[in-house]
C-alpha cells in the first residue's frame, strides 16, 4: 500500500493538531479561498511588520475546513513563513509549488522546506495537489494584498 | 448466497466491459462505483463507434456520396433509437453535447419570452447544471428564481404554492445525483401545466437507470447525457415536445440549422435540425444507439430492480457502520442508486483516497450540488453509485473500505 507515502506521520500530526489555527487580530489583509472541486475553504489573515525596511511576516492566522492534506499543509505553511522576511517566505512557497508539480519525482530540500518535505508523496496524486496548495495560495494572495496596501 | 435478489446475469454483463477487467492501484481489481459521474462502456458501444470511423465516415446531412448518406442513416437511425427508448417521436429528439448543454439550450432560448415579474422555479437539490443556467436566465431577464427546498432526509418539500401564474418554467431533477431522491416529477408537471408553465426534467441520473416514458412523465423537456448510460462521451439529448421546441428560437447558429441564408438575414430549420449546427457527431450517435440497444436487451425494469437491490444492500451495510451518516432517504422508496455519506472524523477526500488505494472508485466533494450539501448540513460527502455491472460483493468491499479508512485515520 502506498497510503503511508501520502499520509506521512508528519502530515497526520499537523492534521490532528494544526499550528497557528484560528483567526487573529491585527491583520493587514484577509482572503477567502475555496477549492471549487470539493468545497474546501480557508479564510486566512496576514500581518506584516517592517524590519529595517524589509517586510517580515509577523503572523499568519487562518480558519479552514477541508481534508487532511489541505489542513496539514496550511499548518506546515504557517510554521514556515511566520517570522520570515516576505522575500524568503516567497522563495519557500515557490519551492513548495515546484515540489507539488514534480509528479512524485521531486527531490525536496529539507533545509528549505522542513516539515513540508512530507508532502512529496502528494505530488503523485494530481487530484490532491490543489488540496496541498490551498493554504499556500491563500497566503501568497493575502501577502500580495498586504504589500500592495502598504505602498 | 446474498439475501438480496438477483435480477441480471452480472457476471456475463461484466465480461462485456473491457475496463472492468483491468487492475488499478496496488494491482487491485477495479471496483467501479462512480457510474453517476460516467459509466463504463461495453464492447458493443466501442465497436459501433469504431465501425463508423472504419467504414462509414462521411459527414451526415451533406455531400452527394455514399459515405455521407451512410453517415446520415446512422445518425438519424440513432435518433430513432433514442426516441423509441423514451416513447417519443424522432422529431422531438435533439442531439446536444451533453445534458448540461441541453439544459442551457432551453435556458438561453427562453430569454426573450421571460421578464421581470416572471418566476423560474427549480429545487434546492439540483446539480449545478440544472441550477446555474436558471440563475443566469433570471439575471439576464430580471425574472425571479424560486425553489422548492429539501427536507432533512433529502426529499423534496413539495410546497405546491410555489407554482403560480407567474411561473414561466419549472426545472427539476428526475433523480438527485447525491441522495438518489426521485421527486414527484409527474405530479409537479401536472400542476405546472395547470398554471401554464412548461417543465424541464434533468434526466441525467434518471434515464440511464429507470424505464422512462415521456408521455407518462408528461414533461415538456428532458435532458440527459449518453456517457452516463454506457454511451460515448460528448453526446447528450434534449427531448422536447414538438410544439415546445418549435416555439424556441435558435441557440447555437451555423451550418445545417438554416433554411435560407442571405447577407441581410437567415431563416431556420424546424427542430431538431434548428438546434444542431455543424457536422453531426454520427460516430457518437452510433455508440449511443448501441448502448441503448444493450440496455433495452437487458430490460430497463431489470436494470432498475438490480440497482434497487444494490442500493438496499448499501444502505443496510452503511447503516451498520458507527460514525457513517447516509445523506438522503434510508429506504429505496422513490430513491435511485446514488448513495452519498459522510464518515465522522474522516474528510470525504481522505475516504476517497483510502478507497482508491483499495481499488474502489468513488466520487468525493459536493458532486456539483453545493446548495444541496449546504441544506443537508455537510460541506462535502463521499458518493457511491451503481450500475448494471456492479455486484453485491462490491457493496461489501465498499463497507469494508470505509471501516479501513476509519481505522487508518483513527476514527473508527
Amino acid at each position: 500500500m502506498q497510503l503511508e507515502s501520502m499520509y506521512q506521520d508528519i502530515i497526520l500530526d499537523h492534521y490532528r493538531n494544526p499550528h497557528h489555527k484560528g483567526l487573529r487580530d491585527p491583520f493587514d489583509a484577509e482572503v477567502h479561498h475555496v477549492n471549487p472541486v470539493c468545497g474546501d475553504e480557508v479564510t486566512l489573515r496576514v500581518s506584516l511588520k517592517d524590519a529595517g525596511g524589509e517586510p517580515v511576516v509577523e503572523d499568519v492566522s487562518y480558519d479552514s475546513l477541508g481534508c487532511s492534506i489541505s489542513q496539514a499543509s496550511a499548518s506546515v505553511m504557517s510554521d514556515l513563513v511566520i517570522g520570515r522576511p516576505v522575500a524568503q517566505a516567497m522563495t519557500i512557497s515557490a519551492a513548495f509549488l515546484e515540489l507539488m508539480q514534480s509528479k512524485g519525482a521531486g527531490k525536496p530540500d529539507e533545509d528549505v522546506l522542513e516539515d513540508a518535505v512530507a508532502f512529496a508523496g502528494v505530488s503523485k496524486y494530481p487530484a490532491r495537489i490543489k488540496c496541498a496548495l490551498l493554504g499556500w495560495m491563500a497566503w501568497k494572495d493575502a501577502t500580495a494584498q498586504a504589500m500592495e496596501a502598504a505602498k | 448466497m446474498s439475501a438480496y435478489p438477483e435480477h441480471l446475469d452480472v457476471e456475463a454483463i461484466r465480461a462485456e466491459f473491457p475496463a472492468l477487467a483491468r487492475t488499478v492501484r496496488n494491482d487491485k481489481p477495479l471496483i467501479y462505483l462512480d457510474s453517476g459521474a460516467t459509466s463504463q462502456k461495453p464492447a458493443c458501444v466501442l465497436d459501433a463507434e469504431r465501425e463508423f470511423y472504419r467504414l462509414h465516415n462521411g459527414a451526415a446531412h451533406r455531400g452527394a456520396h455514399l459515405l455521407s448518406e451512410e453517415g446520415t442513416e446512422i445518425y438519424e437511425g440513432a435518433r430513432a433509437t433514442v426516441a423509441a427508448f423514451l416513447g417519443a417521436d424522432p422529431g422531438e429528439v435533439v442531439f446536444t453535447k451533453n445534458a448540461t448543454e441541453a439544459i442551457n439550450l432551453v435556458a438561453y432560448t427562453l430569454t426573450s419570452s421571460i421578464g421581470p415579474g416572471d418566476e423560474i422555479l427549480i429545487t434546492e437539490m439540483e446539480h449545478h447544471a440544472n441550477l446555474v443556467p436558471w440563475q443566469q436566465l433570471a439575471e439576464r431577464t430580471g425574472a425571479t428564481l424560486r425553489w422548492f427546498t429539501v427536507l432533512p432526509d433529502g426529499r423534496l418539500d413539495p410546497d405546491l404554492s410555489l407554482i403560480t401564474e407567474r411561473t414561466k418554467i419549472v426545472a427539476l431533477t428526475g433523480q438527485s445525483n447525491v441522495t438518489g431522491v426521485m421527486p414527484p416529477v409527474a405530479e409537479i408537471a401536472r400542476l405546472a401545466h395547470e398554471a401554464g408553465a412548461p417543465v424541464l426534467a434533468d434526466g441525467a441520473q434518471l434515464v440511464p437507470h429507470h424505464p422512462v416514458d415521456v408521455a407518462a412523465m408528461d414533461v415538456d423537456f428532458l435532458a440527459f447525457s449518453g456517457h452516463k448510460m454506457l454511451g460515448p462521451l460528448g453526446l447528450g439529448v434534449l427531448y422536447g415536445k414538438r410544439d415546445r421546441l418549435e416555439a424556441l428560437p435558435p441557440f447555437l447558429a451555423g451550418g445545417d440549422m438554416i433554411e435560407i441564408v442571405r447577407m441581410e438575414g437567415s431563416t431556420f430549420q424546424l427542430p431538431p435540425a434548428r438546434f444542431e449546427p455543424g457536422v453531426p457527431p454520427a460516430a457518437e450517435a452510433a455508440g449511443l444507439a448501441a448502448a441503448i440497444d444493450y440496455l433495452s436487451a437487458l430490460g430497463m425494469e431489470k436494470v432498475a430492480a438490480h440497482e434497487e437491490s444494490l442500493t438496499a444492500h448499501a444502505l443496510d451495510a452503511l447503516r451498520e457502520i458507527d460514525g457513517v451518516r447516509i445523506l438522503g432517504p434510508d429506504t429505496t422508496k422513490d430513491r435511485g442508486g446514488a448513495v452519498a455519506f459522510e464518515v465522522e472524523g474522516v474528510h470525504p477526500h481522505d475516504v476517497g483516497q483510502v478507497l482508491d488505494e483499495l481499488g474502489i472508485a468513488v466520487r468525493t466533494g459536493h458532486h456539483c450540488a453545493w446548495p444541496l450539501h449546504r441544506a443537508l448540513g455537510v460541506q462535502a460527502s463521499t458518493r457511491a453509485t451503481f450500475y448494471v455491472y456492479n455486484t453485491h460483493d462490491e457493496v461489501d468491499a465498499l463497507a469494508d473500505g470505509i471501516r479501513y479508512a476509519q481505522r487508518f485515520f483513527g476514527a473508527g
